[in-house]
This record gives C-alpha cells, sequence and structure tokens, in this order.
C-alpha cells in the first residue's frame, strides 16, 4: 500500500479534505509536522513513499522539500517548482520567457528606479508586493508619486530584506473579480470566480468564490502556465482583460476548501490520485 | 466528540472524532483561533494559534 507523507505545519480545511480523500482510497497518510521533526540525513528513516508538501510556512515548506528529495522521497510540489513559485518575481520572469500572458511588471531596489520603471509600465497605477508573501498581505495599489514615496520609505525603515525588494506590477482593472484554475498533472480540472468589490479579490480577504466555466482559453492558458513553472498540484490566480486572459501569480500549496462545493469537484481527490501516480512511477 | 477548555475564555469546546492533532479550530464563545496542542485518546489540550508570519500562505 503506498502512504503519502503530508508535511504539514497546521492542519486546515484543505489538509482535513486531503485526508479524507486518501481514507476513500484506501490510502494511507503520514501527518508529518515539520516543526516536530530533526532533518538529519544521517538518522532520520523515512516510512513513506511520497511527500505531499502543505506547510503554511513557505520557508519551513522550501527546506522540508529539499530534505526528503536529498533522501530520493519525491515530494509535491518538488523544489524546482517551489523555489519558482514562492517568489513572485521569479514566477513572473518564467512566465514571460515562456511567452505566457502576464501583466507586466519590473523589480527595482531604490525610489529613483521605481519612478522609472513606472514609467516604462505605463504610469500610474501600479501594485506594488511583497516577492515573497501571500493571501494579499502587503499589497499596495499606488495611484500617484505622493503613494509612492510613502510606501517605500515605510518599506525601508520596517521592512526586512524581502521588503526592500520592490516588485512592481501593472495595474490590471478587472471586472470586480477573478479567477483561480486548479491546474494538476497539467489538466485544468476546474476554476472559480472570486468576486469582490475590493481590488484584492483573495477568498482569505472575504472574496466570494463561485463556479467558472473552464473554457478552452483558460484551460489552455493554465496548462502552459503549469508546464512553464515545472507543473505538479498548482493553482492559477488569473484575470480577465481587454487582451485576454492573464496569468497574475500561481500557488504551489494551493488552498482548495472553499472551491470544491462551487465546483462539484474533489480537488482533494485529484490531489491524492496524482500523488499515488507519482509514487507508482517510482 | 471530545471536550476540552478554551485556554482563552474557558468556554467548553467540543471537537469532532476526526479531529487532528495540529487543526486549527476557533473558540465557539470568544471565536480565538485555537490549535489542538495534543491529542491522546480522549484527552486533548488547546493553546492559542501562532499569529500570521510573513511567510504564511500557499
Amino acid at each position: 500500500m503506498i502512504t503519502i507523507g503530508l508535511l504539514h505545519s497546521t492542519i486546515r480545511g484543505d489538509e482535513k479534505l486531503i485526508i479524507e480523500a486518501a481514507k476513500k482510497r484506501g490510502t494511507q497518510i503520514k501527518l508529518i509536522d515539520v516543526r516536530e521533526e530533526i532533518f538529519n540525513r544521517k538518522t532520520y528513516r523515512c516510512d513513506f513513499d511520497v511527500a505531499l508538501e502543505r506547510c503554511v510556512s513557505t520557508v519551513k515548506g522550501m527546506h522540508a522539500t529539499y530534505f526528503y528529495e536529498s533522501l530520493n522521497i519525491p515530494v509535491i510540489n518538488n523544489s524546482s517548482v517551489t523555489s519558482i513559485c514562492e517568489d513572485k518575481f521569479v514566477t513572473s520572469l518564467i512566465l514571460q520567457k515562456a511567452h505566457v500572458s502576464t501583466p507586466d511588471f519590473a523589480m527595482v531596489f531604490n525610489a529613483d528606479q521605481a519612478q522609472q520603471a513606472i514609467k516604462q509600465l505605463g504610469g500610474f497605477p501600479v501594485v506594488i508586493k511583497p516577492p515573497l508573501g501571500s493571501w494579499g498581505r502587503l499589497l499596495a495599489k499606488i495611484n500617484d508619486i505622493d503613494a509612492l514615496e510613502t510606501i517605500l520609505e515605510h518599506k525601508d525603515v520596517l521592512g526586512s530584506p524581502h521588503q526592500k525588494s520592490f516588485y512592481l506590477q501593472k495595474y490590471i482593472k478587472k471586472p470586480g473579480r477573478d479567477i483561480r484554475s486548479f491546474v494538476i498533472d497539467s489538466i485544468t480540472i476546474c476554476a472559480i470566480y472570486r468576486d469582490s468589490p475590493h481590488w484584492i479579490t483573495n477568498t482569505a480577504r472575504g472574496g466570494v468564490a463561485t463556479n467558472c466555466p473552464v473554457t478552452k482559453e483558460l484551460s489552455s492558458l493554465s496548462k502552459k502556465a503549469s508546464d512553464a513553472v515545472g507543473g505538479g498540484v498548482l493553482s492559477m490566480d488569473v484575470f480577465e482583460t481587454e487582451d485576454g486572459l492573464q496569468i497574475n501569480e500561481i500557488n504551489h500549496t494551493t488552498e482548495f476548501k472553499n472551491s470544491e462545493r462551487p465546483t462539484g469537484v474533489s480537488i482533494s481527490g485529484a490531489i491524492v490520485d496524482y500523488c499515488i501516480k507519482v509514487a507508482k512511477n517510482l | 466528540m471530545l471536550k476540552t477548555n478554551c485556554p482563552i475564555c474557558d468556554a467548553q469546546v467540543t471537537l469532532p472524532k476526526n479531529t487532528e492533532e495540529s487543526e486549527i479550530i476557533s473558540c465557539p464563545e470568544c471565536h480565538t483561533r485555537l490549535v489542538v496542542a495534543n491529542l491522546k485518546g480522549t484527552f486533548a489540550t488547546l493553546e492559542e494559534a501562532p499569529k500570521v508570519e510573513e511567510d504564511w500562505g500557499e
């Protein structure tokens, strides 16, 4: 019997759904709280076939992934995919290089360069994001030079080193919603709209999830983005623009508990099935 | 069903059968985010859940 090592640092509703889906398939799940482990290659005894990385902490998840890969245990998602998707700037670089439609962006390290970059992006408004981060935290829509100077000064004085790398993205006017598509093993299995009157539409920030039909365009773009970063279990945040769909960000430990009901698709089941597939291909 | 108490307001908290260690729950009375710190048989303890950190997310 295949055993999936579920790497976590808290058990959320998403992980509960994965545990339930594994039970239904007669697949064993071993819960591994990475905060309790000692990652020493010389002493560690591994008793599972494949690891599913679901840590809420990106940094701990990344280190755990490197560790298990060093023991030749396949990890979903692998370290290459994770290292791309955890950083918004790296993700954007990979997408643009692979000709996947994505908003224009730039990275700068000080205010003078920020002003020049914003001109290159077509002017205000722009969005500034920490390269590492999630759930819409510390995103700022910058409408003018005054706001730019204020935000950058605050980041410079108060921020950690990550906050002092300024990722700037062209502001995309959205129709009160964006799309999240779920892509597993290069197949777009379902998608949701995230409706919100606020320009930040994350469900973690109150966005409401409803089913979004997987059109040919959405399926094709999502697959292309997934393939560009290396595939696995991913979700895409997609903007609807006048020029068609654009990939905004890619999530490598995607949350989905609010998406199974509106879509009617067992995302947790698809994740477990993919883990089993990877384990069997050893 | 397991019964235990909220470490913040002491309200009784009922945990369903399929509760897992490290699971995040909310206190039904004070709504504090709690984590199931220990779960051994019919014994469970709760702690206040850690605050969101800079690298948390998906």
